[in-house]
């Protein structure tokens, strides 16, 4: 029997309605699905619409944004139409998330205690003292030695790997069956970043959870990733398991984005970069998205979006440059 | 926090000396004396005020006045004032900063159970009819000035309408209890709201973008992402974080309404401190202005002082210890 994905998502469109009647595609059309216990990174740079696509998922979209198409399945179950109240049983429950600021992330007028046990309190039938206990053991799990003491506290008395621990007891403290982190590490310290990547995994394999992984480190997704998803302009033009991906990258951005890391057991002169910056969402090319900043433009890409095909079993490219195997 | 809470106390006492220090000199720089422009008998000898004079320290040297005063203030004696012959300061107070402080908390009461409201449902809806509304409102409010409005609200609703009364504290000494209550709050509508009115603009402004400020926050997305309540995310994790600044305010409306009073309360002939200081002005009643004067510093400094405190009771990251 194959197992159900945890989650499926359906060529998800996300959208805000700027002013002057601008539309800014922020995410459009990406499909993806993540099984159980896998962790999917889903990488691409600044603005390219990674964030927005894990805030869709949860419905967490503000105004002028706007889901505009798409279908989100979470364990089998439809939830694309879930009205407000049915979304606040998902979200902390079914699907956690970790936020990439830990030092705002908190509310700073209540005590760690009391923004855990809420969340305990929201969605496990717990009495006060079952949730305070509960915490409490969370906290430990997650590196926190002063557990009791720090059910006291407040926010601004923890530095910021700890508050980011904090986050993960929150999130894992209703096991979830999938947990989304938004750049975890980007806020921390190099030394915390690893200690905390280390926890997710841990925690991850504990609560048999799945992970969305949403970074731009390449290291880390390298070392924590089973798969990946590279975002381009709101869209997803390479998928692949981690270990191809990393050795054989097929889509031109790819191949930018991973020769301008810094190897130990390469000696370049200069690193590589990708000339130009993302396009902003709401002036994408008419063609291919990447065809602005592409080595290797061709006519066709300036006139026709590739569409994201496989071109062997488990790897997909969004190119002109890979002609896919069933042409549409 | 007892610690603090002490120091500032404490800090009270030269703040207090300052301010009595400024509004001695501002009397004392005040040309005349309580002889100066009374129709004085001409039969009466000149020489006989100059010992007058004398007898009452007048001629002594500023210094030793001001010691002189300051010792008997800080005794709670606040004079005896010079119009009102043989009353003496405290008790003409007294009798008139009851009505005053039931106005200034009816006014703050207002404003509060208006504005704040108000503001949430701005914040929840920006740019909504009622937004744009309230935002009109707002600048109305801040704009007229108190005098004008106190007319126009007389004119209209208590001369043509007839719902109000126009001035006074009551209609009838001979009712008592909870009729007399009712009554009270009958004759506060129209001073409370137009002493209310500027508060009530400011507050509203200031909890819209408070609140929105707040609702665009990391850690309301991260009580969102918890599953929490739209009800929840309002009422607990916006509303005490946006209420922080708004307290403050509060601190410094604690002296302003008071102050704020003056006006308003001679617009209505309301029978409380303002009144009282507004004819002093006008009958040179040094003993009654220095008193009040000082009692309106004393309440800016207590009302800070307050907010101070409500400020580190709501805000976790201030201790001041």
């Amino acid at each position: 029997m194959i197992q159900q994905d945890v989650l499926q998502v359906d060529n998800l469109k996300t959208y805000f309605h700027l002013e002057e009647g601008r539309t800014a595609k922020a995410v459009d059309d990406i499909s993806f699905k993540i099984s159980p216990g896998e962790t999917v990174a889903l990488v691409g740079e600044s603005g390219s619409g990674k964030s927005i696509s894990a805030l869709s998922i949860m419905q967490l979209i503000n105004k002028p944004g706007r889901i505009e198409g798409g279908k989100i399945t979470l364990n089998g179950e439809e939830i694309t139409n879930y009205n407000a109240k049915q979304m606040t049983k998902i979200r902390g429950n079914d699907i956690a998330m970790i936020f990439q600021e830990p030092m705002t992330a908190l509310n700073p007028v209540f005590t760690i205690g009391n923004q855990i046990t809420e969340i305990i309190r929201k969605h496990k039938k717990m009495n006060k003292q079952e949730a305070h206990q509960h915490a409490v053991d969370l906290l430990k799990l997650v590196g926190l030695s002063r557990a009791e003491e720090m059910m006291k506290e407040y926010p601004h008395q923890l530095s910021g790997g700890m508050r980011q621990r904090v986050m993960i007891a929150m999130a894992i403290s209703c096991d979830p069956k999938l947990l989304i982190a938004d750049e975890p590490t980007t806020a921390l310290d190099v030394t915390i970043q690893a200690q905390i990547l280390d926890l997710m995994k841990e925690m991850k394999e504990r609560f048999e959870m799945a992970l969305l992984l949403i970074t731009h480190d390449v290291g880390v997704v390298s070392q924590y990733a089973d798969r990946v998803m590279v975002m381009y302009g709101g869209q997803i033009v390479e998928e692949s398991t981690v270990d191809v991906l990393l050795e054989s990258p097929k889509h031109p951005y790819t191949q930018g984005l991973l020769a301008s890391l810094p190897m130990v057991d390469k000696d370049v002169a200069r690193l590589g970069t990708i000339k130009g910056t993302v396009p902003p969402a709401y002036d994408f090319p008419a063609g291919c998205r990447f065809s602005t900043r592409c080595p290797h433009v061709m006519e066709q890409c300036l006139s026709h979006n590739p569409s994201l095909s496989d071109i062997e079993s488990e790897h997909k490219v969004r190119c002109h440059l890979y002609p896919s195997e069933v042409e549409e | 926090m007892h610690k603090y809470i002490i120091r500032r106390i404490l800090v009270f006492i030269p703040m207090l000396i300052m301010l009595s220090i400024i509004v001695f000199a501002l009397a004392t720089a005040a040309p005349g004396d309580p002889f100066t422009g009374k129709i004085l008998d001409p039969t009466v000898d000149p020489e006989v005020f100059n010992e007058q004079r004398e007898a009452l320290g007048l001629n002594d040297p500023i210094p030793v006045q001001y010691l002189r005063w300051a010792t008997a203030m800080a005794k709670g004696d606040f004079g005896e004032s010079m119009y009102y012959k043989g009353r003496d300061v405290a008790s003409l107070i007294s009798e008139r900063i009851v009505n005053t402080v039931y106005l200034g908390v009816f006014a703050l009461v207002l404003t509060l159970i208006v504005a704040i409201p108000i503001g949430i449902y701005s914040a929840k809806n920006p740019y909504s009819p009622l937004d744009y509304g309230a935002t009109t409102f707002g600048f109305f409010g801040l704009a007229v000035p108190n005098f004008f409005f106190g007319l126009i609200a007389i004119y209209v609703f208590a001369i043509k309408l007839g719902w109000f009364p126009a001035q006074g504290t009551i209609s009838n000494i001979h009712v008592t209890g909870f009729a007399e209550f009712l009554d009270r709050i009958h004759h506060m509508v129209l001073p409370g709201i137009t002493l209310g009115l500027a508060g009530t603009a400011t507050y509203m402004r200031y909890m819209r973008s408070e609140v929105l400020d707040v609702l665009g926050s990391d850690y309301i997305r991260t009580a969102k992402a918890k599953g929490m309540s739209d009800r929840s995310v309002m009422y607990k994790h916006t509303l005490r974080n946006a209420m922080i600044p708004i307290i403050t305010l509060m601190g410094f409306e604690f002296g302003a309404l008071l102050s704020g009073a003056i006006i308003t309360e001679q617009v209505f002939s309301y029978p409380g401190l303002g009144t009282l200081f507004i004819n002093s002005i006008t009958n040179r009643d040094y003993p009654v202005i220095m008193s009040i004067t000082l009692l309106l510093g004393v309440a800016i400094l207590i009302g800070n002082l307050l907010a101070d405190i409500f400020y580190s009771i709501v805000d976790p990251r201030i201790r001041y210890d």
